[in-house]
C-alpha cells in the first residue's frame, strides 16, 4: 500500500490509530466482506455510511474483535491498532476490549444501578482511583450528570432511551478507552436525544477517535470528518458479500465523490 | 365485547369489491371456541377439586400432631407418619444438595461456554433422551451404581443412594431449565458486559446469572417438587415399607440401610384390605401436599424477591 502515493484511503498528517489492510471477512465458507482498505485517523470521527448487508457493522467489529464471540467467523487480511496486529496470538481480546469501547444500536444498560452501570468496567479492571470520581467525570464527560446526579441509586432502566444512550457512553468512557465504536446509537432515538448524542460525539473527539455507523446520512455529514462509504453487491452462488466503495473527506464524500455509486446514495437515489 | 344489535345497520355503507365479511358467523366461531376452551378449563380443575375434597374429607378427621409425629404401627389409629415425612425431608435434603450445583453448572457451561460445539449439541441430544426416560429406570440405575458399586461411601441401599438416584432423575430438568433461563436473557447484556473487558465468567456471573436466577429457580423447585412425589425409583432402591424409626440427619443415618419416604408409605396403606388405613393414607396424602405447597409457596417468593431487585 505505502507505494501508491496519496491514496484516499490513507490519512495523511494525521496520527493513524487503525489500519486496515486488504481485509476480507468470512462467514465460515461465505464471504461477507471483500478486500477493505483504510486507515482511522485519531480523534476525528470517521463514519461508515451505506446500505444494509454492506458490511459497515461487520468491519466495526472486527476493531475490538467483538466479531470472535461468533463462532464461524474469521477474517483474512491484517487490521493494525498503532501498528500492531489485532488478530495476532499477543493481542487478548479482553485486553483490547477495554481500549477500544462499544456502544450499541439499542441502549443496553444492565439491569443494575446508574452508579454500577458507570462502575463495572473500572471495577472488573481492577481501577485503583476514587470511583465516585471517576463516576462523576464519566456521567459529566457524557453531558448526564445534571440529569441524574440525585438518582445514582436508581436502576439504569429507569432513564429514557436518550439517557440510557449516554448511560452507556458514560459506562465505555469510565474504563478510558482511547477509541469509541458507536454502531448506530442513535437509530432508536427521537430528534432531540439524538441531537444531544451528535454535541456529545463532537465534544468527545478532543479526547477520543470515534467510528460511527450510520443509517442516516445527514448525521454522517453533520458529525464526521471522514466518511467510507460501503456498498454490496449480489454473489454468484446468491448471497451479498460488502465492499468499500469510497473513503475520504466528508466534505468529499457528500459534495464531489468520485464515485457513481457514491453519488447516488449520498444524494438519495438508491439505498 | 359490545353487543351487537342485529337491527342497526353498521356503518350503513355498502360493500365493496369481492369482500363477503360474514360477520355474524365468524363471531359465532369465536363464542364456539371460547366455551371449548372454558370447558377444557373447568374440566381439569374440577378432576382435581373432586380428587382434593374426596382426600380432604377423607384424611382431615385423623390428621392431628400424633399422627404427624408418631411412626407407623400395625394398628391403624396408633399409626403416624414421622419416620416417613423426615425422611422425604432427608431425601429432599440430599437431592437438592447433588442435583442443584451439577444440573445449574452443567446448564451454564452448556449454554454460556461451549455454545454451537459438537461435544455441546452431543451432550444436549442426551439430556433430551434422558428426560423421557421412565423414573424406575433410573431406580436400576441407582441400585446399580448407587446401593451396589458405591456401597462403601453410600452404605447400600440407604438415603443416600435414594437421595443420588432421585438427583438424576430430575437433573436434566434442572439442566433444560437452566438453559432455558440463560437463553431468555437478551445477548445484548453480553455484548455490553464483553466489550468493556470484562471475562465471559464475569458477564455471566454478574449480569447474566442474576437475571436468570428466578427461572432457574422456579425450574429447580417444581423438579424437587416433582422428586418428592417418586415412588418407583426409591422402592427399586431399597425404601421398607414399615421402619418404624425416624432418619437421624447425620452422615451415619443418612447411610442406614433402612429408610422411608412419604410416597412409600401412602402407598403401603392403601393398598392394606383395612378400611382405616384407607383413611390415614387420605391423611398422609394432606401432609404431602402440604409439603408440596410449602416448595411451590418458597418458589414464588423467592422469584418475586429476585425480580423486583432488579
Amino acid at each position: 500500500m505505502q507505494s501508491e502515493q496519496a491514496s484516499p484511503t490513507a490519512v495523511a498528517g494525521l496520527e493513524r490509530v487503525f489500519k486496515v489492510e486488504n481485509t476480507s471477512y468470512y462467514y465460515g465458507s461465505n464471504m461477507a466482506v471483500r478486500g477493505v482498505n483504510l486507515e482511522i485517523p485519531g480523534n476525528k470521527i470517521t463514519a461508515f455510511i451505506g446500505p444494509s448487508g454492506c458490511g459497515k457493522s461487520t468491519v466495526l467489529r472486527c476493531f475490538n474483535r467483538l466479531n470472535d464471540l461468533i463462532p464461524s467467523a474469521h477474517i483474512k487480511g491484517r487490521i493494525t491498532y498503532h501498528g500492531v496486529d489485532l488478530y495476532s496470538k499477543a493481542v487478548d481480546p479482553t485486553e483490547l476490549r477495554r481500549r477500544i469501547g462499544m456502544v450499541f444500536q439499542k441502549p443496553n444498560p444492565f439491569p443494575k444501578s446508574i452508579y454500577d452501570n458507570v462502575a463495572f468496567g473500572a471495577r472488573i479492571n481492577g481501577y485503583q482511583g476514587d470511583m465516585d470520581e471517576l463516576v462523576e467525570k464519566s456521567l459529566r464527560s457524557s453531558a448526564l450528570w445534571d440529569e441524574v446526579k440525585d438518582k445514582l441509586k436508581e436502576s439504569g432502566l429507569s432513564l429514557s432511551g436518550g439517557q440510557q444512550q449516554r448511560l452507556c457512553i458514560a459506562r465505555a468512557i469510565a474504563v478510558e478507552p482511547e477509541v469509541i465504536l458507536m454502531d448506530e446509537p442513535c437509530s432508536a432515538l427521537d430528534p432531540i436525544s439524538t441531537l444531544k448524542i451528535e454535541d456529545l460525539m463532537q465534544q468527545l473527539k478532543e479526547n477520543y477517535t470515534i467510528i460511527i455507523v450510520t443509517h442516516n446520512m445527514q448525521q454522517a455529514s453533520r458529525v464526521s470528518d471522514r466518511t467510507a462509504f460501503y456498498n454490496a453487491e449480489p454473489t454468484e452462488s446468491g448471497g451479498k458479500v460488502g465492499y468499500l466503495v469510497e473513503y475520504d473527506e466528508t466534505q468529499v464524500i457528500f459534495s464531489n465523490p468520485k464515485e457513481t455509486y457514491t453519488r447516488d446514495y449520498v444524494s438519495g437515489r438508491f439505498g | 365485547m359490545n353487543p351487537i344489535d342485529p337491527q342497526a345497520q353498521g356503518l350503513g355503507l355498502p360493500e365493496t369489491g369481492n369482500f363477503k365479511p360474514q360477520l355474524e358467523r365468524r363471531y359465532k366461531f369465536d363464542q364456539i371456541f371460547k366455551i371449548i376452551s372454558w370447558a377444557a378449563t373447568f374440566s381439569a380443575i374440577a378432576v382435581l377439586a373432586i380428587l382434593l375434597i374426596g382426600v380432604l374429607s377423607e384424611g382431615i378427621p385423623k390428621l392431628s400432631l400424633e399422627f404427624l409425629t408418631a411412626p407407623p404401627s400395625r394398628k391403624a389409629e396408633q399409626a403416624g407418619i414421622w419416620p416417613a415425612f423426615l425422611g422425604t425431608i432427608a431425601l429432599l435434603l440430599i437431592t437438592a444438595a447433588s442435583a442443584i450445583p451439577l444440573g445449574v453448572g452443567t446448564g451454564i457451561f452448556l449454554q454460556e461456554f461451549a455454545q454451537d460445539s459438537k461435544l455441546a449439541k452431543v451432550i444436549e441430544i442426551n439430556i433430551s433422551n434422558l428426560a423421557a426416560v421412565p423414573s424406575i429406570i433410573y431406580g436400576m440405575l441407582g441400585l446399580f451404581v448407587f446401593a451396589r458399586l458405591l456401597e462403601p461411601m453410600t452404605g447400600g441401599r440407604s438415603i443416600f443412594s435414594a437421595g443420588l438416584t432421585l438427583a438424576l432423575l430430575i437433573l436434566p430438568v434442572i439442566i433444560v431449565s437452566t438453559r432455558e433461563s440463560l437463553k431468555a436473557v437478551p445477548d445484548s447484556i453480553r455484548m455490553a458486559g464483553m466489550a468493556l473487558g470484562a471475562t465471559r465468567w464475569q458477564t455471566v456471573r454478574i449480569h447474566v446469572l442474576p437475571l436468570a436466577i428466578p427461572g432457574i429457580l422456579t425450574g429447580t423447585i417444581l423438579a424437587l417438587s416433582r422428586a418428592i412425589g417418586e415412588t418407583a425409583p426409591i422402592i427399586v432402591v431399597g425404601a421398607a415399607a414399615f421402619v418404624p424409626f425416624a432418619p437421624e440427619f447425620s452422615v451415619e443415618g443418612f447411610r442406614e440401610p433402612a429408610f422411608t419416604a412419604m410416597p412409600i408409605q401412602i402407598f403401603n396403606w392403601i393398598s392394606r384390605p383395612q378400611e382405616e388405613f384407607h383413611a390415614i393414607a387420605a391423611s398422609a396424602i394432606i401432609v404431602l401436599l402440604m409439603v408440596l405447597l410449602v416448595m411451590n409457596t418458597t418458589a414464588i417468593v423467592l422469584r418475586n424477591r429476585f425480580q423486583s431487585n432488579r
